[in-house]
């Protein structure tokens, strides 16, 4: 534990990717197989279920240290991270146990699963008492599964490509579905990550999917797209759908459902199953998952609910809002109704394997051929092709793309035709690049900031805003919460918002505080949909600051209506 | 009778008509020590300990109106009687005992109870009323033991003069910066003072505190062969500065009380943080409010509402709130040297 300990604090202390990579080739070459086979796990990003609820550990450590809980509660609100307080309050142990992090997984940490609480409440405060305090805020994070170092899964293949003498790809396709819930990490499987290549690995082996390629940000302006991408005709041009992304494994005569944090979710959409019968065995499509609904006529192929202008629209048919597709996901039981009311399809982008070859290396424009051919020949509404949308110019292109709120999706996404399939956020073997449309914008006023976590802790950054309900002039008019956001500031506009915030305090609850209000800040969003749950009666998605509108007096910021009208 | 009442000029004592480390000036002042939020510019006249006079006139004026007392000596005022007692902050720091018809009041000012061989160990006075200061009022600050942290920073400094590295070690100029001296293992390497530091160490040297020798940064050239072993202190304030361009490839680090928190850590981008306080940490709040025997406690800057809290209902002790310019507010987001 203490290795794995020591591991974590030099990748928490450093942003350098090469002073992390050194970290983990260190800790790697040193470690145990079967502790570096939970290191793999947990750094790749792996999550066990919480093993202890976080009620019980809170009121261990506040027995343990003989604390009253609003202590404990101001303690945590200047620490911001539970495992931190913990092992702060704790008193240190006298001597630190030197076993590794399989041993305490295995033997000590997940047989407390399920345990009731007098149970748990007697066996953590023996198991605390052997760790340093490092090791014990490692091991509270372990146990919370709130375990999170700053290191990609890139950067893990990565360190251990190196440390095994392997093409980085490799191991990228052998740690796929390794964090899966259902996958106990061995020193067996360890030693297959890190093994000599053979001949017969390239032969796939029952539902594993390839590593997801992912696209870069485009924000440069429109003006200089030639300069940067040169003419449109090198490049596929598609919507960038709203819902998630996934891969489809055709093979043995079943299908898998992959989602892009490689998570097996093929019992989450049992409707997908039936393309089975039309898919033959061999083929791994990349697409996106959402909630369609077809028109009773034309049961397939329409993308768009043509309403009687002819203007295409997000509507009653077609794709459906991602709010959807999320009551969807949340759903514990997937009932006849649930199915019937927001059922999916999958919009195919790309094909990674035909009749069991591995076609990644191919350039995209000949993936895309054999694509159309493939959904062509699954006559099933539930596969469709996402369209390539065509353009004279990356002017003409842009104009269409103004249309993306009004169609339901993110804009658009660029592909080099030439580009193979690359592993994660590659750039060497061609790019994707998506084009987002930029965001909605309400100028709206903080009223609410309560202490951040993490590196913001006892700073005030999480911030709730608020817009008028009434019009400019009326003297009932009230500021009505309908949005918390927390990130799009620099650290020195943090600091400043942080003393404003302290000087203009007008009350505290607990961790909140209220304030004078005297700060406009301009929001940016995603989605904006109507809800029951919210006093404004609006809920917004991925909200988040633009900028901080010190030109604009609180009088000025936007209202309720605005806000409404966005509704459309 | 209350010996020391909050006034908007600072901490007053009305028999003695006298302020302590009042903001505003004020015609009489105590001073507890010299760091700037205590000890300000443009008083009538100064009451101070002895040790801290060449530290106040350094940073004061030389010719300002000072008097010194040393530690247990009293002089009377309005038939208050008036002495100074160690508070172990920094050189000179002074808790301020007040006795008055049998009545007797400490003010802390800044107070630290470990030893660190830089300053007069702090002694525990016995009184009727404490003002005691509250920094780090909250039980989450433990501080390592004092020999602990030096052994990592003499450690990290051997590790970075081997690669070839200058190390950068960032803390408060005055007591923090000295005491880090007087705790390294100067045969590691050359230490290199920033001009901030330079003065103060002089005053500590004449005053008879061993620190090891100091080379001043202004006497070194960028590409000096010394700065590849060497450790440099500086002020938070020069960090990021085009002062650092001088030392080529070098690893930095931040020694202040602060740094038990990962998340101020992290905010402060240095590469290491060292906890080393010259503020006493919660235990040491604690054991210093419970060896004065004080019933009432008053609780200046820091975790004022915590600490108050925690000694009327944990304690049984009647304590309250004194609001004072000291410090900041109530936590560590905008405090750095402490």
């Amino acid at each position: 534990m203490k290795a794995f300990a020591t591991l974590y604090s030099r990748l928490d202390a450093t942003t350098s990717s090469n002073a992390k990579l050194a970290a983990m080739r260190d800790y790697f070459r040193e470690a145990d197989p079967a502790d570096a086979a939970w290191a793999v796990y947990f750094l790749a990003g792996g999550r066990p279920r919480q093993l202890v609820p976080t009620r019980v550990l809170r009121e261990t450590a506040m027995q343990a240290a003989g604390l009253p809980e609003w202590l404990f509660e101001e303690s945590y609100q200047a620490v911001g991270d539970m495992a931190e307080t913990i092992s702060l309050l704790m008193p240190e142990a006298e001597h630190s146990s030197e076993d590794g992090l399989a041993v305490w997984m295995q033997d000590r940490l997940l047989p407390l699963r399920g345990l009731p609480p007098e149970e748990l409440a007697e066996r953590l405060p023996a198991l605390w008492a052997q760790l340093d305090r490092l090791s014990l805020m490692v091991c509270i994070k372990l146990i919370t599964g709130a375990f999170r170092v700053g290191v990609s899964k890139l950067l893990v293949t990565r360190a251990l490509a190196s440390l095994a003498d392997l093409d980085p790809k490799r191991v990228a396709q052998r740690l796929v579905g390794y964090t899966d819930l259902s996958h106990r990490p061995s020193a067996e499987g360890y030693r297959a990550l890190i093994a000599e290549e053979s001949e017969h690995e390239h032969a796939q082996r029952g539902g594993q999917p390839y590593p997801f390629f992912l696209a870069h940000s485009l924000q440069t302006p429109v003006e200089e797209f030639d300069m940067l991408l040169g003419a449109p005709d090198n490049w596929f041009v598609e919507w960038k759908w709203d819902g998630i992304r996934a891969q489809l494994v055709k093979r043995d005569g079943q299908i898998w459902v992959w989602s892009r944090g490689e998570e097996l979710v093929s019992e989450r959409f049992p409707e997908l199953c039936e393309l089975a019968r039309c898919l033959p065995d061999g083929t791994v499509i990349d697409g996106e998952i959402l909630v369609w609904k077809h028109a009773p006529e034309t049961p397939s192929g329409e993308l768009f609910d043509i309403s009687g202008t002819g203007e295409p629209s997000a509507g009653a048919f077609g794709v459906q809002p991602f709010a959807l597709l999320q009551q969807r996901i949340g759903r514990k039981n997937l009932t006849a109704k649930v199915l019937q009311d927001a059922p999916v399809a999958v919009l195919a982008y790309d094909l990674l394997e035909w009749q069991g070859d591995d076609w990644r290396q191919r350039e995209h424009r000949e993936r895309r051929v054999q694509l159309e051919a493939v959904v062509e020949q699954c006559p099933n509404p539930r596969l469709m092709l996402s369209p390539l949308v065509t353009g004279d110019d990356w002017a003409d292109l842009a104009r269409q793309r103004e249309a993306s709120r009004a169609l339901g999706v993110e804009g658009m996404m660029i592909k080099a035709r030439a580009a193979q399939y690359g592993v994660g956020r590659t750039k060497d073997v061609g790019v994707w690049w998506k084009w987002k449309i930029d965001p909605y914008s309400v100028d709206a006023v903080l009223i609410y900031a309560q202490r951040g976590h993490g590196r913001r802790a006892s700073l005030y950054t999480d911030y709730t805003f608020a817009v008028w309900d009434g019009e400019p002039g009326d003297p009932e008019r009230k500021l009505v919460p309908f949005a918390k956001a927390y990130s799009g500031l620099t650290d020195e506009e943090m600091r400043k918002v942080d003393a404003i915030v302290r000087k203009t305090t007008v009350e505290k609850f607990g961790p909140v505080r209220s304030v004078t209000p005297t700060l406009v800040f301009e929001l940016g969003f995603e989605g904006i949909a109507a809800s029951s749950r919210h006093k404004s009666g609006i809920a917004v998605r991925f909200p988040r600051m633009l900028r901080w509108r010190l030109d604009k007096p609180v009088d000025e910021a936007d209202t309720l209506e605005t806000l409404k009208e966005l509704l459309g | 009778m209350d010996l020391v009442v909050a006034r908007p000029e600072g901490l007053y004592c009305p028999p003695g008509d006298f302020y302590i480390d009042p903001w505003r000036p004020v015609d009489r002042a105590v001073i507890t020590h010299a760091h700037g939020d205590h000890a300000r510019w443009g008083m009538g006249h100064y009451l101070a300990s002895r040790d801290s006079e060449g530290i106040l006139r350094s940073r004061i004026a030389a010719d300002m109106p000072l008097q010194t007392l040393g530690y247990g000596e009293s002089i009377e005022h309005h038939g208050v009687k008036l002495s100074f007692h160690p508070a172990g902050h920094v050189l000179g720091s002074a808790q301020v005992r007040m006795e008055y018809q049998g009545e007797v009041w400490v003010a802390s000012g800044d107070y630290k109870v470990e030893p660190d061989g830089t300053c007069a160990p702090f002694e525990p006075v016995r009184c009727h009323t404490f003002i005691t200061e509250s920094t780090f009022g909250l039980p989450i600050y433990k501080w390592p033991a004092q020999a602990e942290v030096f052994r990592e920073i003499n450690d990290w400094w051997r590790a970075n003069a081997a690669a070839g590295r200058a190390s950068v070690l960032f803390c408060y100029a005055f007591g923090k910066a000295q005491r880090i001296l007087h705790g390294l293992d100067a045969s590691i390497g050359t230490i290199v003072v920033h001009g901030a530091v330079e003065p103060l160490n002089k005053v500590y040297r004449e005053g008879g505190i061993h620190l090891p020798p100091t080379v001043y940064a202004g006497d070194l050239t960028k590409g000096d062969p010394r700065l590849k072993h060497a450790l440099i202190l500086a002020p938070p304030s020069a960090g990021g500065s085009t002062w650092m361009r001088r030392f080529g490839d070098y690893a930095d680090a931040f020694a202040s009380g602060w740094m038990m928190l990962r998340g101020t850590r992290r905010r402060r981008g240095v590469d290491r943080g060292f906890v080393l306080s010259d503020h006493a940490d919660w235990p040491g709040l604690l054991w210093a409010i419970e060896q004065t025997g004080a019933e009432r406690v008053m609780v200046t800057h820091g975790s004022v509402a915590v600490l108050v809290r925690y000694l009327r209902e944990m304690r049984g002790l009647d304590a309250q709130a004194f609001a004072t310019e000291y410090g900041e507010e109530d936590d560590a987001a905008t405090e750095g040297a402490a």
